[in-house]
């Protein structure tokens, strides 16, 4: 065989590039793993289950300051959410993350009305808010690696060692529910142990450059335990269940009494409901 | 025959030769470092103490080689479906975790993990966001 | 034809040193970006895409524009077209060159980007931009180069290529179109679910692509003996007069439904854009000095008489392209994102870190256009007076 020097320095150039790229997946790829079998996997007895989680917010229930701050505190101390400051002490808007979060009626469902005659202490009154799980998610549908997905309980998770950082997902999700770890997380002070940081050794950090928000707390659901947030929050502020079942509590306040979605018109079918007037549901 | 450019061609040959054999003599000598690999944790001896063996979940040899691909099958599992019990081929059940599980035994990741993964020259990026056992600092190199 | 790149005059090789001190600035920002993360940047919580999505946004408009001047003359066998197509199908192939990279600076995991091909998803849009941009990039590179290679020997062009630079024409408006999808198809972000998006991109960039070509070719025909051709380039400039015609009336069409429509949430991006809102008005002046320079420079390139003096049209395209620029590259991102899913500014402006990676990603690509350019025209200045007919 022969080939003059201009074809081979073009298969050469080729297959050096096509060998560049190889080595660029293998490098991040180490190795191509089949997943599990179904008979090396056992879910946990104790785990709770459902067909369709989702969560009541009775707002009422939430009486004090205090009240929001110990249901906040408790879902980002237990998943090692970054809380980062600036030197005054006040939040560092620049690399906030959060979980879960107050804000007011006015702003959770913007647009609603018209607020001309409204109160101020009604469109200032504070409202909890967090991921919608919702069943039809546009954050599912734009994610380029299927790093966020829908579990068969309901819940939309995130796969963090799969997230590429495109931050689509933030662009797509109309509720806000989303944050990207723009630095290192472990460099906020309530992380870090030379700033006097504490974490929570159970569970993971996230690295920089990743999606993050509410899982409904799987990790706890799979030890029977309720998220971290309903255990924290005043009783029957936050009423956590499975919808589809319909002997459940979220079911019965959900049939039978008034409660409102954020911006259900967009069709993503959000699994956060707010009772509206409280009453005796719990 | 004759060899045009002779200068140019031998100084080429000779930088090519440095450049490819110079991680031979950068490691020359290195290689043959003994692997000090620890499983005399606190935990694995209590393991050992009632169950009177040591054992992983899966057997030494398996685990020495494949770990990786255990450990990325665990993760998918519990990320993606949910499921955290894992049937071994020992027959057991473990908890599929790496903080709660592979970590509360083998302690000691300095003497297990970073012993090997050093000498192998690999990286892996599991404590970027994974948070590693509390260990003392060595006092002797 | 690669070793044509690798000589040159004095000159040649200050302007390409120039490019590459900023590509070098530009990665040294980028290996700290690498480190640190994408906190240098402006970008937060609320407004998580910015100036990176944006450029890639506004070139892939540029790269589909070749498709201008591949329809005049492969189409409808415009033969005046034979010398500036090539330079079209160059700037595409560097266009593109640009937009992986700024899709590349914007990953917060760039380490982990074969994901998107370890795990294809079909449902994403993103997915889908990622082989649009590929395979055009491919079929501009085969195209050029063979047509180019062709040229330089003297033979008309191989059978086989036809289909390729028949595919590219479609396949040039699909990548805008695509492009577009990937903000018209989110609900919640008012500024940019409208179904004119794609309409409205290909506009732009058909204005704007051509534009640039229009500015590239009149700088080849002073520092080489490569003439477009004075017609060539009147027949250009009304194309982009056309495409930026279209382009002005869609985004009117955009105000319109905003605001006789009455629906707050609709009319705030204008609003923050155009006016201020709540207090911020930080883009305003980009917004009216893009707006401003649509309109004059809609009318320098409609008026024949001032169109046709190259002086006057080269001023009339570099206000289009910075207009085009501004709008694209800038407001439309802004635009989705302020005001948030909770009806608050939260404003972003990026950093010097950011922006510093931005100019040395544009330095890159005109380094891949300087290099083809140059090949380009010396196999042109050799074959001087012979044209082929493709």
């Amino acid at each position: 065989m022969s080939m003059d020097r201009r074809k081979f320095l073009k298969v050469a150039g080729i297959s050096s590039i096509l060998g560049f790229g190889a080595s660029v997946a293998s490098a991040t790829h180490p190795t191509w793993q089949p997943a599990l079998r179904p008979d090396q996997m056992d879910r946990n007895k104790e785990a709770l289950t459902a067909k369709r989680w989702a969560m009541v917010v009775d707002m009422t229930r939430f009486k004090t300051e205090e009240d929001f701050t110990k249901t906040i505190n408790a879902c980002h101390t237990i998943h090692n959410v970054p809380d980062f400051r600036k030197p005054d002490g006040t939040v560092d808007k620049k690399f906030e993350i959060k979980w879960i979060w107050n804000t007011t009626y006015e702003k959770a469902f913007p647009g609603m009305e018209e607020r001309k005659y409204q109160s101020e202490h009604i469109k200032d009154m504070p409202f909890m808010v967090l991921c919608n799980h919702c069943t039809n998610p546009a954050c599912v549908r734009v994610c380029p690696t299927k790093a966020t997905y829908k579990l068969a309980t309901g819940i939309t998770m995130q796969d963090m060692h799969r997230c590429i950082g495109c931050r689509f997902c933030m662009a797509a999700c109309p509720y806000g529910a989303r944050s990207f770890n723009w630095i290192d997380p472990r460099r906020a002070a309530n992380l870090d142990p030379a700033k006097g940081g504490k974490v929570n050794k159970e569970y993971p950090t996230r690295t920089k450059g990743v999606v993050e928000k509410c899982t409904f707390c799987t990790e706890r659901l799979a030890v029977g335990k309720m998220p971290a947030c309903v255990e924290a929050a005043p009783k029957g502020a936050l009423i956590f269940g499975d919808l589809d079942d319909p002997s459940s509590e979220i079911r019965q306040i959900v049939s039978n009494k008034l409660t409102i979605r954020r911006k259900p018109e967009l069709g993503t079918g959000p699994a956060i409901y707010y009772l509206i007037g409280g009453g005796d549901h719990a | 025959m004759k060899i045009y450019n002779k200068g140019p061609v031998f100084l080429g040959i000779v930088i090519f030769l440095a450049l490819a054999l110079f991680p031979f003599y950068n490691n020359f000598g290195k290689a043959n470092k003994k692997l000090d690999i620890k499983t005399d944790t606190p935990a694995i001896l209590e393991y050992e103490k009632v169950n009177g063996k040591k054992e992983c979940v899966e057997p030494k040899a398996y685990m020495r080689g494949e770990h990786m691909v255990l450990i990325n099958n665990w993760r998918d599992a519990v990320v993606r479906d949910d499921n955290r019990g894992y049937l071994s081929s020992t027959g057991k059940r473990w908890n599929m975790s790496l903080q709660n599980g592979c970590m509360q035994c083998h302690s000691n990741k300095k003497k297990f993990c970073d012993e090997c993964h050093n000498y192998m020259a690999v990286k892996p990026f599991c404590w970027d966001c994974h948070i590693q056992p509390v260990e003392k600092e060595e006092t002797q190199s | 034809m690669l070793e044509k790149a690798l000589e040159g005059s004095k000159k040649y090789w200050a302007w390409v040193g120039f490019l590459g001190i900023f590509a070098l600035i530009g990665t040294y920002w980028y290996i700290r970006q690498f480190n640190e993360g994408l906190g240098l940047t402006g970008l937060h919580r609320d407004v998580s895409w910015g100036l990176y999505i944006g450029q890639f946004t506004f070139l892939v408009g540029v790269a589909a524009s070749a498709v201008m001047l591949v329809i005049p003359y492969y189409l409808h066998d415009f033969k005046k077209f034979g010398k500036i197509v090539i330079l079209g199908e160059f700037l595409a192939i560097s266009a593109v060159t640009m937009c992986i990279l700024f899709i590349f600076v914007d990953m917060g995991q760039p380490m982990r980007i074969m994901n998107v091909l370890l795990h294809p998803t079909p449902g994403s849009v993103m997915f889908w931009d990622s082989v649009v941009l590929s395979g055009y990039l491919f079929i501009n590179a085969l195209v050029g180069w063979v047509t180019l290679g062709s040229d330089r020997k003297g033979v008309p062009p191989p059978k086989w290529i036809k289909p390729w630079i028949y595919l590219s024409i479609p396949w040039a408006i699909s990548i805008h179109t695509v492009t577009a999808f990937l903000y018209s198809g989110i609900p919640g972000r008012h500024f940019w679910l409208t179904a004119v998006m794609a309409a409205r991109f290909l506009a732009s960039a058909f204005a704007g692509g051509p534009a640039l070509l229009i500015i590239l070719a009149l700088i080849v025909r002073k520092v080489s003996k490569f003439d477009a051709g004075k017609d060539v380039i009147q027949a250009v400039s009304r194309i982009v007069a056309y495409a930026m015609f279209a382009n002005v009336f869609l985004l009117g069409l955009e105000f319109f439904t905003a605001f006789y429509s009455g629906i707050p949430g609709h009319q705030h991006p204008f609003v923050y854009l155009y006016k201020g809102l709540d207090g911020h008005a930080e883009i305003v002046p980009l917004m009216w000095t893009s707006t401003i320079f649509a309109v004059l420079s809609l009318v320098m390139l409609w008026v024949p008489s001032i169109r046709r003096k190259e002086g006057l049209l080269s001023i009339a395209c570099v206000m289009l392209f910075i207009s085009l620029w501004i709008d694209k590259g800038f407001g439309l991102i802004i635009g989705g994102f302020v005001p948030n899913p909770f009806e608050e500014v939260n404003p972003y402006w990026p950093t010097l870190p950011e922006a510093m990676i931005t100019l040395g990603v544009w330095a890159i690509g005109f380094m891949v256009l300087t290099f083809l350019y140059k090949i380009a025209i010396t196999v042109r200045e050799q074959t001087a007076g012979v044209e082929i007919d493709h």
